[in-house]
């Protein structure tokens, strides 16, 4: 054998890349190193699900998210629902609740008309189950051949009750940590989707409208330090994502953490880790621990319940803010994925 | 979920960590071959429940760690070319080559496909008769039948686009390669179980034999690996040498005749050049002259400039057994899974990622 022979890779920072839109390491960078310095954002602004603006003497949540996503039609949702959904259930992570949304279509030249009917049907049902109107929006169509069909950004505005403040700088140590349903069926349902895997039974996504949970938790006084919804990069991104902010170390119990069988199964052969794999109808809560037990039924109330269970704790301040999971023979320091989750190849 | 709780029963696990301890009177070294082993070992913590008596090296296991970046720089070179699309698999497109990725190329507008089997870069070239499909055919004798199987298809169908830029792999001549250097610290292997599955392990005695070390086959899970170290340092502490089947839930002495089939047709052994190890004798599979229509280098002659040379990456080493990930100076700080220097860092089934993903201490 010849010695060992490793040449150094080029840097690969000149381009976008798949992994900038991921929700991992590479996000974050161009957030912290791109978006925020050309925005002129002060370094210590909280990274949140949506920002607080106060106007007057109300509280504002306001956020907006963009939706890609192929197929446009998938098991549990399309790309409507997700749209109204997603930016609904990240006003409702500030503790807000949803008032109004925009919509901004960008179209493919040659969509079918009666395809874009059917995706601002499912729209329109999806913002009148939570309670908010699509007020305004903007349409765009691209030649054929340069997008998906169509592209879905939203933005929307809520109101943030008297006296609450969510956010990760809010965790305490000794906080529950609680998650209220099973991980990973979005994720694997849009890839089978995609790919056309065809699990036996099929895996539905999750996609559910959390406005309704969270007002039930605020509503029982449950005091909420911090809400996240684990959309892409899944529950271990949004914990780490949470520690890191908050500076603080959380324990999380494996064995608390519910997949289904379906998801397990697919998530096996495809080499994927369900705790990176995208949801979008589940969240963690971080509440005070004489709350957790009161918050907890009320997760398990809710449809799709049934799993939410207690996952973990905050540590004791002084430790490093990280995440660590128990494991067979000892624990597992969880870190955010570089670039998105691609399946293995044996 | 059946034939997984019960393999993940931290019970069961911890009796047998137990019989281990009470088993290992001295020093021994074993090497696991597989990535997917490495990965195993350290995300369930079972290093951490083995005596300090054993020492763990983790093998050259990882098809994405060994794929020579000649064989990346090709693909990158193919991908570029007009009318070429290139199919991956998924997690070969980040291992970056003597300059830059497929990852990177596709971002710079080479059509790069990632794909889940090489019969869906098949149905590709089907569906698109005025392109070229590639397959970028890496792996061991796990993913080398499905690569047969697509030749055999593509050549079914008469499809005249569709080809393979061939770098397979074969795991026996490689520990022949280990526990034949000077320097060998490795008395004792578990075999990876689902090479076995495919090719049974009969081909693993000869080696026990030649160089006197017990030869476990050994699956992926945490009992499964606790069974086949027990199994292991059972052999060493008896003084035997034999293989042994620890995987015969999967593993038949034989392996898969069909698969085994697939590659005798379409492959031949050839000499083949692993990354960090140099070149290993018919340690490779490439295609057979009757099939030398479907080598994607023979039909475009890709250019690329020769490799350049060794980096301060220790892959090499840590490949070979020689050193561990965390004896690299670079190890956490200048190499991290976001900016590698080595491909034992981009895989996920690296040993350098294993370790920085679930032994990493600093925050």
């Amino acid at each position: 054998m010849s010695g060992p022979a490793c040449p150094l890779p080029a840097a690969e920072d000149g381009v976008i890349e798949r992994g900038h839109g991921g929700g991992g390491a590479m996000t974050a960078r161009l957030v912290a190193d791109l978006f925020r310095p050309c925005f002129g954002t002060a370094p210590e602004t909280p990274l949140h699900d949506g920002a607080t603006l106060a106007v007057g003497g109300a509280r504002l949540a306001f956020t907006t998210d963009s939706f890609v996503v192929t197929p446009l039609e998938f098991p549990g949702g399309d790309i409507g629902s997700l749209a109204v959904i997603g930016t609904v259930n990240d006003l409702a992570m500030c503790g807000a609740t949803p008032l109004s949304l925009s919509a901004g279509f960008i179209l493919e030249e040659g969509f079918e008309i009666a395809r874009l009917r059917r995706i601002a049907a499912a729209m329109g049902r999806a913002a009148a189950a939570a309670g908010v109107q699509v007020v305004t929006g903007d349409t765009k169509v691209v030649e054929r051949g340069k997008g998906d069909g169509v592209y879905i950004a939203t933005a929307g505005v809520g109101l943030i009750p008297p006296g609450v403040t969510i956010g990760p700088d809010q965790v305490r140590p000794g906080d529950t940590v609680l998650l209220s349903g099973d991980v990973g069926r979005h994720g694997i349902a849009v890839m089978a989707a995609r790919e056309g895997l065809g699990f036996d039974p099929p895996v539905a996504s999750d996609l559910a409208c959390l406005a309704p949970t969270v007002a039930a938790l605020i509503a029982a006084g449950v005091r909420l330090h911090c809400l996240r919804d684990l959309t892409r990069g899944g529950l271990a991104t949004a914990l780490v994502e949470i520690a890191s902010a908050a500076g603080l170390e959380l324990s999380i119990e494996t064995d608390a953490v519910a997949v289904s069988e379906p998801v397990q199964g697919a998530c096996e052969i495809l080499g994927l880790d369900p705790w990176y794999v995208a949801n979008e109808g589940r969240l963690v809560a971080f509440v005070p621990e004489p709350d957790a037990a009161r918050a907890l039924a009320i997760l398990r109330a809710q449809p799709a319940g049934a799993a939410a269970a207690m996952i973990g704790r905050v540590r004791p301040a002084g430790g490093r803010a990280r995440v660590l999971a128990e494991t067979i023979g000892g624990a597992r320091v969880l870190d955010l994925l570089s670039g998105e989750q691609l399946p293995r190849i044996c | 979920m059946k034939y997984l709780a019960e393999f993940r029963d931290p019970a069961a696990a911890r009796r047998l960590a137990a019989s281990i301890r009470a088993r290992v009177s001295r020093p021994w070294t074993i090497m696991e071959i597989c990535g997917g082993q490495t990965h195993s070992l350290l995300r369930h913590g079972i290093d951490q429940m083995l005596p300090e008596a054993v020492t763990l090296l983790h093998g050259p296991g990882c098809p994405v760690c060994v794929t020579a970046a000649e064989v990346i720089d090709t693909a990158i070179a193919l991908a570029a070319m007009p009318g070429v699309t290139l199919c991956s698999f998924g997690d070969m497109a980040r291992v970056p080559g003597s300059a830059g990725s497929l990852l990177g190329a596709r971002a710079r507008g080479a059509d790069v496909r990632m794909v889940y089997s090489p019969l869906d870069a098949v149905a590709l070239a089907r569906a698109a008769p005025a392109r070229e499909v590639v397959f970028l055919a890496v792996g061991f004798e796990t993913t080398a039948p499905a690569s047969a199987i697509a030749v055999l298809q593509a050549e079914a169908a008469g499809l005249a686009n569709f080809s393979l830029l061939c770098a397979h792999v074969l795991v026996p001549p490689a520990i022949g390669a280990l526990l034949a250097a000077p320097d060998n610290p490795v008395q004792g292997f578990l075999a990876a179980g689902h090479v076995c599955t495919v090719m049974g392990y009969d081909e693993y005695e000869p080696i026990a034999r030649r160089f006197g070390v017990p030869i476990v086959v050994t699956g992926f899970e945490p009992v499964d690996l606790l069974h086949g170290l027990l199994a292991c340092l059972t052999q060493l502490e008896d003084g035997r040498a034999e293989v042994e089947n620890l995987y015969a839930r999967s593993v038949r002495p034989g392996g898969n005749a069909v698969a085994q089939a697939a590659l005798r047709r379409v492959f031949v052994p050839a000499p083949r050049i692993w990354r960090g190890m140099g070149e290993i004798a018919a340690s490779g599979l490439d295609l057979a002259p009757a099939y030398a229509g479907f080598d994607a280098r023979a039909r475009f002659h890709p250019a690329i400039a020769a490799p350049i040379g060794p980096g301060p990456c220790l892959s090499g080493e840590i490949l070979r057994g020689r050193r561990r990930p965390t004896d690299c100076p670079a190890f956490g700080t200048a190499c991290t899974p976001d900016h590698p220097l080595g491909a034992t860092m981009v895989s996920s089934e690296g040993a350098c990622a294993a370790y920085h993903r679930y032994r990493r201490t600093a925050a």
